[in-house]
């Protein structure tokens, strides 16, 4: 077989079924039940297929001790405990490096699982459960309305038997004899149940033994003594039957008996609901199928569509020529078309936000439990829609952000009690839409920057001067924990001292065109607003002409654009330079920096663009005007060009360039 | 196993390229010159929506550049680093691997195209080096 063709496939699966079993555990965490473990158990035992079949053994070795685990506590035969389901958490972390290595090419072997096979392994051997024991022997589902009647029996004195009958190999007439262990009976007590029913017995529908469900005031020796002397009976066992527990009175009083759910203990009846929930679930999920397509294919059909709306235009230009009703018409439901078509393709490549979300339950409860905080993650706008390629990026910067929360913003237990907080931490994670960008928000409800502190570390740092740090804002300068090797922990927590800064994940949500930015009140918490563009590939540009050649420069790092003229151009150490607002910005010329051959006129336009607080004016010759560009890769080729970062294809299917301002600086 | 190549030439030189590196065969079309791009790249074309990188051959090879004629063609080669046009004077059939020989490359004819070309294909009234498109690229950052 040849795997690598079914690798794809294989990552997608375990990375579902990985994601499906963090969030299981999580509930299983909270509230547990018995349909929680059957779900674990399910992706456990598929993840083991699957990874077996691939020749992943190491992941095929974890999933099948982990199996293994859950099959007990599934049969009743062990409970689940704390440590088992830290032992599964861990597992399923180790589980999601090895998948990340075997997507990076690697065999999954990554990772050492010993201990936690161990641990697994050590639940397996470990002492069964007592309590259900007894019960396991019992073929019996009792529901409330027998056990009602069993209760009142036992207290007017009567035993409730559970007798196993077995007649002999050679037995002629089954159904005969079993009327005649029956007849016997009747004169002892009452038969409660028959398993199987009564009437399958009487129909011979049955194999050799049969069980009967009995109450007597007899003991179970005279009950034997009486049904061994029915002929070709061969064997007869009578035990007290312990179906019923203590607690079940209880239940006999809540629950109408006309249900005739089968009794279990009470924390069970909770359980049969939560099945049912979830089989509501499931029956919701199946409604919106899904397939899997393989994202190249999406991007063709973009690229394609996008190849036919430019036809599209020279189209309605023909006919504008021509002017022809008919031709006119018919152009215009093409058109009218093709503009729903457009909106569909461009949300084919949306994916909801929940993928990211999805694992970060798991991540705080890890976080916080390792540096003993108590933190409630709130989670909403999950179903948010993103573009794929976002989806893809924007986990590892969310990830910081969250930890830092937790580690930064969030105060022990006893500070938050001392400072009249509740002990646990609120952490609220958000997703919406406004406008065409994505908003997610981080926010703690913890001690917020300590803005005083960021303040003296960046003068010590030298980020700023005393001048700026008096003229800023404090969400200006708790915005400095973005700037380069900042970082304000006291204490170097294994998560802080990673040496990876905020910075880098400034610098992530910029480069896919997002923006952070950050509110923060001393004693009651800190905000963090990411904002990300909707789709990564349209954005709004400023087109401008040098000599013959169009480029495209995005209207995100642009200021304003504004004419100059020849005579305001002034010299600085030796740069061309022009006073913008009092402000003395440097000039770029386009032509130069691209070596284009034009003449610049006397006046000419300029397009001001900035990179953070600094300010370039690049000069072109014209303006063409503002325009939605797709953005496509110039490909690996062309790839460090500089101040370029791309291109798009005009209306005349012509292709023009994407100046990255940030080269320009 | 059979072997097939797209034969062009460059002035009155003949080159094959496997027919199964190539995806299509464009007439010269606008090109966007890329500033600062080393001087063999042309520039980008819009190819059905994909923006493609087009190499102009003849500076790849040493040769002087001319003007496109209309039996200039842009050969766009499936490359190990994505998809890239070629320019060249003229494409002018595919030839099978039954129609020919495969010869080593002569010692005396060594020379500074040689890294491209990895066999010297004859037949009957047919004679044309076999140039290996990855190593065109490949190569550009090393010059």
């Amino acid at each position: 077989m040849d795997v690598n063709e079914y690798l794809g496939l294989f990552l997608d699966e375990s990375q579902e079924h990985i994601q499906s079993i963090n969030t299981q555990l999580l509930k299983l965490e909270q509230s547990g039940g018995a349909d929680v473990v059957q779900e674990i158990f399910r992706s456990a035992h598929t993840l083991k297929g699957m990874s077996s079949t691939m020749g992943y053994e190491r992941v095929a070795n974890l999933t099948h001790e982990m199996e293994s685990a859950l099959d007990l506590v599934r049969g009743g035969k062990k409970e689940s405990n704390q440590l088992l389901l830290d032992t599964m958490f861990i597992a399923m972390e180790q589980m999601e490096d090895m998948i990340a290595n075997i997507e990076n090419g690697g065999q999954g072997a990554n990772v050492d699982v010993t201990e936690t096979v161990a641990a697994f392994q050590a639940f397996i051997g470990g002492k069964e459960v007592e309590v259900e024991k007894t019960s396991d022997t019992s073929t019996f589902e009792i529901d409330l309305y027998t056990n009602s009647v069993i209760e009142q029996a036992k207290q007017t004195g009567f035993e409730a038997f559970q007798i196993t009958v077995k007649l002999s190999d050679a037995v002629v007439l089954k159904a005969a004899r079993a009327y005649m262990v029956f007849d016997r009976l009747q004169e002892l007590g009452e038969v409660v149940r028959t398993h199987p029913e009564t009437e399958e017995i009487e129909q011979e529908q049955f194999d050799l033994s049969f069980d009967v469900l009995f109450l007597s005031q007899e003991t179970a020796e005279v009950i034997e003594h009486a049904i061994a002397q029915v002929s070709e009976v061969e064997r007869v066992e009578v035990t007290s039957f312990t179906g019923t527990t203590d607690s079940e009175p209880e239940v006999a009083v809540t629950a109408e008996p006309i249900t005739q759910e089968p009794v279990q203990p009470v924390i069970a009846k909770e359980e049969q609901k939560e099945t049912k929930d979830g089989k509501e679930q499931a029956a919701a999920q199946a409604q919106a199928k899904t397939i899997r397509v393989n994202l190249e294919r999406i991007d063709r059909l973009m690229n394609l569509f996008e190849e036919f709306i430019i036809d599209r235009g020279r189209l309605e230009r023909l006919a504008d020529e021509v002017g022809q009703p008919e031709l006119n018409e018919t152009v215009e439901k093409i058109k009218r078309g093709t503009n729903e078509l457009q909106s569909l393709v461009l949300t084919l490549r949306m994916m909801p936000i929940e993928q990211v979300f999805n694992r970060f339950p798991r991540m705080v409860r890890s976080v916080a439990k390792e540096i003993h905080k108590k933190v409630q993650l709130d989670i909403s706008g999950a179903e948010t829609e993103l573009d794929r390629t976002v989806i893809d990026e924007i986990g590892d910067p969310l990830v910081h952000l969250i930890r830092n929360a937790i580690d930064h913003g969030i105060e022990r237990p006893e500070v938050r009690l001392q400072a009249g907080k509740p002990e646990q931490g609120m952490l609220s994670l958000r997703a919406y839409h406004g406008g065409n960008r994505v908003f997610i928000e981080i926010e703690d409800d913890g001690a917020g920057i300590n803005v005083d502190k960021v303040r003296a570390k960046a003068l010590e740092r030298g980020v700023i001067s005393d001048e700026e740090a008096g003229a800023m804002s404090d969400n200006e300068l708790a915005m400095l924990i973005f700037a380069p090797g900042f970082s304000t922990a006291d204490v170097v927590t294994d998560l802080s001292g990673r040496g990876v800064g905020l910075d880098v994940v400034k610098n992530k949500i910029e480069s896919l065109g997002g923006v952070v930015s950050l509110e923060t009140v001393t004693g009651h918490g800190t905000k963090f607003q990411v904002s990300l563009p909707l789709t990564l590939s349209i954005i709004s540009a400023m087109l401008v002409q040098v000599g013959e050649e169009s480029y495209a420069i995005p209207l995100t790092s642009i200021l304003e654009t504004t004419l100059l003229d020849e005579a305001d151009i002034l010299t600085a150490h030796r740069e061309r330079v022009f006073d913008f607002r009092g402000q003395l910005v440097p000039l770029v010329y386009l032509k130069e920096m691209f070596g284009i051959e034009t003449e610049t006129k006397s006046q000419f336009p300029v397009v001001v663009v900035r990179k953070g607080n600094k300010l370039v004016g690049v000069v072109v010759n014209d303006l063409i005007g503002q325009q939605e560009i797709v953005m496509k890769p110039l490909g690996t080729y062309l790839e460090g060009i500089p101040a370029i970062s791309g291109a798009t294809i005009l209306g005349d299917g012509r292709v023009a360039l994407i100046v990255d301002s940030n080269d320009l600086f | 196993m059979e072997q097939k190549w797209v034969v062009f030439s460059l002035e009155e030189n003949t080159y094959g390229i496997d027919v199964q590196s190539v995806r299509s065969i464009e007439r010269i079309q606008p090109i966007t010159r890329v500033p600062n791009a080393p001087s063999h790249v042309k520039g980008v074309i819009n190819l059905r929506g994909v923006v493609t990188p087009v190499i102009d051959l003849r500076l790849r090879l040493g040769y002087e550049e001319i003007d496109p004629t209309d039996e200039t063609r842009i050969l766009i080669a499936s490359l190990n680093q994505g998809d890239a046009g070629f320019i060249v004077d003229r494409a002018n059939e595919v030839v099978e691997s039954d129609e020919v020989r495969i010869e080593p490359i002569p010692e005396s004819s060594r020379d500074m195209l040689s890294a491209h070309l990895t066999a010297i294909a004859k037949g009957e009234d047919k004679l044309f080096s076999l140039l290996d498109a990855n190593a065109l690229f490949e190569e550009q950052y090393a010059e």
